[in-house]
């Protein structure tokens, strides 16, 4: 599931900078997940836990600083690294006419991960919208076009989760769900970077953000 | 190769679900054209002799309508943005949709193009050359079209600023496309104004792709 990973695999930030729309947000931040560790990623509102997943996902370019895998700077190969993760943010990337199951089973296919047959009937079970497959999304609640588009997470295997907010809208039952599948991943090895301000179910280790706000940095 | 036909064919499909957007291209098209003979007259002469330019303007402005929605959809829901973390570049996933587009809407106009033809007094010979030239012109359009669709992709009220940056880029197209019509009822030289209009639509081809991506990102990143 992880191939080609060596013992010293691991997600890095060094010392970034970065800013959101030219005014600076993030100051000097480290960070590291290894393989098997959750990093919760915690702050005020526009601490920078967006930004700072998008970066992740090499959607968007530090002021200064790198980001690393593997000891590799990230930005040396962009588009390997966003294979590399998954990223499940405010926009959920359904179309809203088609089914779920449609919605489901192309990004299985474009992602990678639809090899097998039945994965995206065991995904959309996993996260309970088994019995909503053939519903178009557009008539789903927020909570199931969460649980929809979460189900990207159980058919395509990728190392690197990068989950901003993703409880939003989820009941106790998905939200169990959510965390299972996250266990899951980090126990076959897998890493997890997650915005929230709500408990979240799994251990994890926390990152606030406060301390290297780019205004406080400017201050000291 | 697999990818980028999983993408041309949800794009296809979800055109072909929704409907609206071909039919009302279609429906504007003939409107259009059909405008003129009521307007200037049921005389065959006249109507031939301007029937290949306000043919092509037609197609234009017909293809110019469907266009705002390209990238918009996809863009608003975060697709886009999921496709970035997959195994097709940018420039690709544009491409892909372009094929769509011009499968979902230069096809349907090339089909009506022939009756309208002889409503506005053209014959065999030249509804022939008519339809071929739509066939080479058309890839240029949708190309072109979806670098104005990728750099109004976040404005507000884009369909208004589209057609300004898009037109000027189309007259070549125009130019060439009526001119091949135009030439044969002239008794002139067809092919040349064919081979030209293939060349517009290649150097769309080359160029097209990775402008409307470069814009795109811009609006991802």
């Amino acid at each position: 599931m992880m191939e080609g990973r060596t013992a010293e695999t691991c997600f890095e930030a060094r010392a970034l900078d970065c800013s959101r729309g030219g005014r600076p947000v993030l100051s000097r931040l480290d960070f590291k997940v290894a393989p098997g560790q959750a990093l919760v990623i915690t702050g005020s509102n526009g601490a920078g836990k967006t930004t700072l997943l998008r970066l992740a996902a090499a959607l968007g370019r530090p002021t200064a600083g790198h980001l690393s895998w593997d000891g590799a700077d990230i930005a040396r190969d962009r588009e390997g690294h966003r294979q590399r993760v998954h990223l499940i943010g405010h926009q959920l990337g359904l179309n809203p006419v088609l089914s779920v199951a449609e919605n489901v089973t192309f990004w299985a296919r474009y992602l990678g991960g639809a090899g097998t047959p039945g994965t995206v009937e065991r995904a959309c079970a996993a996260l309970g919208v088994d019995h909503l497959m053939d519903m178009p999304v557009r008539y789903l609640s927020a909570g199931q076009q969460r649980r929809a588009a979460l189900t990207r997470l159980a058919t395509t295997p990728r190392p690197l989760w990068l989950l901003d907010e993703p409880t939003v809208g989820l009941d106790g039952q998905g939200r169990a769900q959510l965390a299972g599948l996250v266990d899951r991943h980090l126990a076959a090895g897998g890493m997890a970077l997650v915005a929230s301000h709500e408990p979240l179910g799994f251990a994890a280790t926390t990152l606030d953000l406060a301390p290297y706000a780019a205004f406080a940095a400017e201050a000291a | 190769m697999r990818d980028f036909l999983l993408v041309t064919g949800r794009e296809i499909g979800l055109a072909w679900r929704q409907g609206a957007a071909t039919s009302l291209t279609v429906t504007f098209f003939v409107i259009a054209v059909t405008l003129f003979p009521l307007g200037i007259g049921p005389e065959r002469e006249v109507l031939a002799r301007i029937a290949p330019g306000v043919l092509w303007v037609a197609v234009l402005l017909a293809t110019l309508l469907s266009l705002e929605r390209l990238f918009q959809a996809d863009v608003e829901t975060g697709a886009l943005e999921q496709m970035t973390l997959g195994p097709l570049p940018l420039t690709r996933v544009v491409l892909a949709k372009c094929v769509a587009h011009w499968v979902t809407v230069a096809w349907p106009l090339i089909l009506a193009a022939p009756v309208l033809a002889v409503l506005m007094g053209l014959t065999g010979p030249a509804i022939a050359v008519l339809v071929a030239a739509l066939a080479i012109g058309t890839p240029a359009l949708s190309l072109i079209g979806a670098v104005g669709a990728a750099l109004t992709v976040t404005v507000r009220r884009g369909g208004v600023l589209l057609p300004v940056l898009v037109l000027p880029l189309c007259v070549p197209t125009l130019i060439f496309g009526a001119g091949a019509v135009e030439a044969l009822l002239t008794a002139g030289p067809v092919a040349p104004n064919l081979y030209l209009l293939g060349a517009v639509s290649v150097v769309a081809l080359v160029l097209a792709p990775p402008a409307a991506a470069a814009a795109l990102w811009l609006a991802l990143e």
